[in-house]
């Protein structure tokens, strides 16, 4: 069986703690991870400051260098991983085992990772705004005739991982260009990916001493929290909301991201239809920025059934399928349960599942071990009803009709909120709105990122303060 | 299936007649109308059958079902006093971390007792005697404070000890408020370190494992001439065991052991490499037995190596707990000649409870 250690500043170390993760297909033991105890990564992170002099040891031009080849590696090279290698296809077939993810949504989230290596530049450039990153070598610098200098606030960036899509990882690696050391813990169905981009980075010439990766139970991830001066946490709501208030923690948490359609677009509904299904089912709807809600002013029935048509021509398939676009669950009596939850909140009048007509199958779908989950579009004629504000994990959209000026009050949070509408007024609310984190003005899918825009915070930001500054020469 | 050695098969059997014996003894002695304890002598007004008469060993049992740890919950408490010792001084002991209603139970001198044996167990040079001891580990109602005490005291030490309140720290837990956690753990700590500072006498101690882990990130105890730990109070696991022995403590002599207020203290096997740092512990027989019985028919004992559920039995003059199903799991390890009667090994959370239950706080 496939062991995957615990890297203590990038050393390997089997610990006598594992955990056997199954394959989803069969539900057999996969693959052994190893699983570090708290005190352990509390010890380690006593030396991390000297991780962080090894990677201050390179220029920040250095460093996307090491991004860029790491990119290839990732994408092409037989990488460690254990007392084995790990070959491109390996990764693909490993990832898609453990987190039912289709292999062809694996390779779409490679490519994500190997973009974000390989464009590391401009995705610094992003978040830093167009900063001369030498500052960040020499610790000051002069650039547009101002003195600049920043302050590291972190010894290392903890990251508590999630396990629903590879790219996410792409959140945490700019972090390494910007010389700080990460001390991750990977979701338990996908240790894979964080583990193939460090080789990738240690092959590629990173100092292996800024990687810590600890697989662990959750007082591990509590001891990362706590210990690293700054980290990003993946999770649900039950799971952030300890954290919510600790400036340290940069939350992660459930996306509820949506299309907004404006009275003024509300007659063009069927011009959005493809933009709307991308923005829910792409990626198998697995990540926080899928849209799990449509809020428009009229024409909603009409608008959720022809979404309905359009989704439920998606259907579950092999994972290795070619045109497979939905996850298995790796357990089926999650997927079941998820389905039974949504049934009950069915019986509350005010909402209404219109795929179950169109595709004809139950929405829970077996295929041999593998549990599914069918796409399912609600029509909510009640936007308090508690389906009109629910995220899942997989394509799952509720389409809400409710007066524009009541819009954004009922809608409460939104990690992206795709809006269509050309009314200044309700452009000047949404920009406004301390509920819209990352916003698409126009015909932009919830789920196309660009790079240089970061949303949940800004990891820079998070990482650095710029310090006031002066000197006599 | 290891085959015992014949010395060793002899002494399994004398264990377990020394085991009958006291089964015979403790149930004449808690059911006697006269002398024993209210609890059991009304229990047995409810059975078909006389205990004294019927009950001629430890397999017997079994006829009187499982110990139900809720009847340790409320009062009135001296019905678990056997009217023999109604006139001795009473301790009451609370169990677990929880903050719902405690469970109590009483005791007289076992807690000495236990600490008395397991004492005898330790190696002078691990635990000098005349050295002084710091107890660092859950206090309030709970017997390990005395006992640890009585343990320094046995051995000719004194025992300095720093207050820990374990439900204050699952409540945290409880509440998500992991910030106020670190902190109440580091005010533990910070005084756990003025003592050690103080007192160079101090070369033994009792802590936790985690409160272990957190000493050791601010000093060497090795340094501040600890050479004895006795680790217990929680779940231990092997990592655990191997980390504590490579990385925290080396050179320390560390005894992990498993126990709780119901049964008192179960002493681990002498570490051996070949064990893969595997803990093995070994109850204190016969005045208290551990048997791993199939979770799902707990009339069925597993056969060694075997996962189950820890069933134990507590068999002394002031208490009796007849079969109680334990909420931990473990392997059934052979007898060895220091303790020739079946050990557990790698005891942890019933795999049924583990999400359910916070356990291990401390």
């Amino acid at each position: 069986m496939i062991h995957i250690p615990v890297l203590r500043a990038g050393k390997p170390y089997r610990s006598l703690s594992v955990n056997r993760i199954p394959h989803v297909e069969t539900g057999q033991p996969f693959a052994e991870v190893s699983q570090a105890n708290r005190g352990l990564i509390a010890r380690d992170l006593l030396d991390v400051r000297k991780s962080k002099r090894a990677l201050e040891a390179l220029t920040v031009a250095e460093l996307l260098a090491i991004c860029k080849r790491a990119a290839t590696l990732f994408m092409e090279a037989e990488l460690p991983i254990g007392d084995a290698t790990q070959s491109p296809e390996d990764y693909v077939t490993q990832t898609s085992a453990t987190t039912g993810l289709p292999q062809t949504l694996v390779r779409r989230n490679m490519d994500k990772v190997r973009l974000n290596m390989d464009e590391m530049e401009a995705i610094l450039g992003g978040l830093t705004r167009g900063l001369d990153l030498s500052i960040l070598d020499f610790g000051w610098g002069v650039q547009d005739n101002r003195r600049l200098s920043y302050a590291v606030e972190a010894n290392a960036l903890g990251a508590i991982l999630p396990s629903n899509s590879p790219g996410v990882h792409s959140l945490w690696i700019p972090a390494i260009a910007l010389k700080v050391p990460v001390v991750l813990k990977p979701g338990s169905g996908d240790p894979w990916t964080p583990f193939r981009i460090v080789q990738a980075l240690i092959e590629a010439g990173c100092p292996r001493e800024a990687f810590n990766y600890y697989p662990c139970a959750y007082d591990g991830a509590t001891e990362i929290l706590l210990r690293t001066e700054r980290s990003m946490l993946f999770g649900g709501a039950s799971t952030v909301k300890a954290w919510e208030n600790d400036h340290r923690v940069q939350i992660h948490g459930p996306g509820w991201s949506k299309v907004v359609i404006g009275d003024d677009r509300a007659d063009s509904w069927e011009d959005y239809l493809d933009l709307i299904a991308e923005s829910v089912a792409a990626n198998g709807g697995r990540s926080c920025i899928n849209a799990s809600g449509v809020w428009t002013t009229r024409h909603g029935r009409e608008l959720a059934d022809a979404l309905a048509v359009k989704l439920a021509q998606i259907q579950a398939r092999p994972l290795d399928h070619p045109d497979a676009e939905i996850a298995a669950f790796a357990n089926p009596k999650v997927a079941e349960r998820i389905s039974d939850m949504i049934d009950s909140q069915l019986k509350t009048p005010g909402a209404t599942d219109l795929t179950l007509k169109h595709r004809g199958t139950p929405r829970f779908a077996q295929l041999g071990e593998c549990g599914f989950l069918n796409p399912t579009v609600i029509w909510c004629d009640d936007p308090t009803h508690s389906l009109a504000n629910t995220e899942l994990l997989f394509p799952f959209v509720s389409v809400v009709e409710a007066p524009q000026e009541e819009m954004l009050e009922r809608m409460g949070s939104s990690l992206v909120v795709t809006a269509l509408t050309d009314d200044q007024s309700f452009i000047r609310d949404l920009l406004a709105s301390p509920h819209v984190d990352r916003l698409n003005l126009g015909a932009i899918p919830t789920n196309r990122i660009s790079w240089d825009q970061p949303h949940e915070g800004n990891l820079f930001e998070h990482l650095y303060r710029q310090r006031a500054f002066q000197a006599t020469a | 299936m290891e085959i015992l050695s014949p010395t060793l098969t002899k002494q399994v059997a004398e264990s377990r007649e020394r085991l009958d014996a006291q089964v015979r003894e403790v149930v004449q002695w808690h059911f006697d109308p006269d002398k024993g304890t209210p609890f059991w002598i009304e229990y047995a007004e409810k059975l078909d059958f006389d205990p004294r008469k019927e009950i001629g060993g430890y397999d017997d049992l079994k006829m009187l079902g499982h110990f139900e740890d809720e009847w340790l919950r409320g009062g009135p408490v001296r019905r678990w006093v056997p009217k023999a010792y109604a006139d001795k001084p009473i301790y009451v002991f609370e169990t677990g971390g929880s903050t719902g209603l405690p469970k109590n139970r009483i005791s007289i001198r076992d807690f000495h007792l236990d600490y008395e044996m397991f004492s005898d167990s330790l190696s002078d040079d691990g635990f000098p005697k005349g050295a002084d001891w710091l107890m660092l580990g859950p206090t309030g109602p709970r017997r390990l404070r005395l006992a640890v005490e009585h343990l320094a005291q046995t051995r000719g030490g004194i025992c300095f000890h720093v207050d820990m309140d374990p439900r204050w720290v699952n409540q945290l837990i409880r509440d998500g408020k992991f910030q106020e956690l670190d902190a109440y753990k580091a005010h533990v700590i910070n005084q756990a370190l003025k003592i050690l500072r103080a007192h160079e006498g101090i070369a033994c101690m009792f802590t936790t494992p985690k409160l272990l882990e957190a000493l050791c990130e601010r000093i060497s105890l090795e340094k501040v001439g600890i050479k004895g730990i006795f680790c217990g109070g929680t779940e231990m696991n092997a990592q655990f065991n191997r980390f504590a022995r490579e990385e925290l403590v080396p050179g320390v002599d560390f005894q992990p052991t498993y126990g709780n207020t119901l049964m008192g203290l179960a002493m681990s096997k002498p570490f051996d490499t070949a064990d893969n740092y595997a803990i093995i512990y070994y109850p204190p027989v016969p005045r208290a037995f551990i048997e791993l019985v199939d979770p799902d028919d707990p009339e069925r004992t597993v056969d060694y190596g075997e996962t189950g559920r820890v069933m134990l039995t507590t068999l002394t003059k002031e208490f009796f707990v007849p079969r109680f199903l334990e909420r931990d799991e473990a392997e059934r390890a052979m007898p060895i000649e220091k303790f020739p009667w079946d050990g557990v090994q790698n005891v942890r959370l019933l795999t049924t409870l583990q999400d359910s239950v916070v356990v291990g706080v401390y």
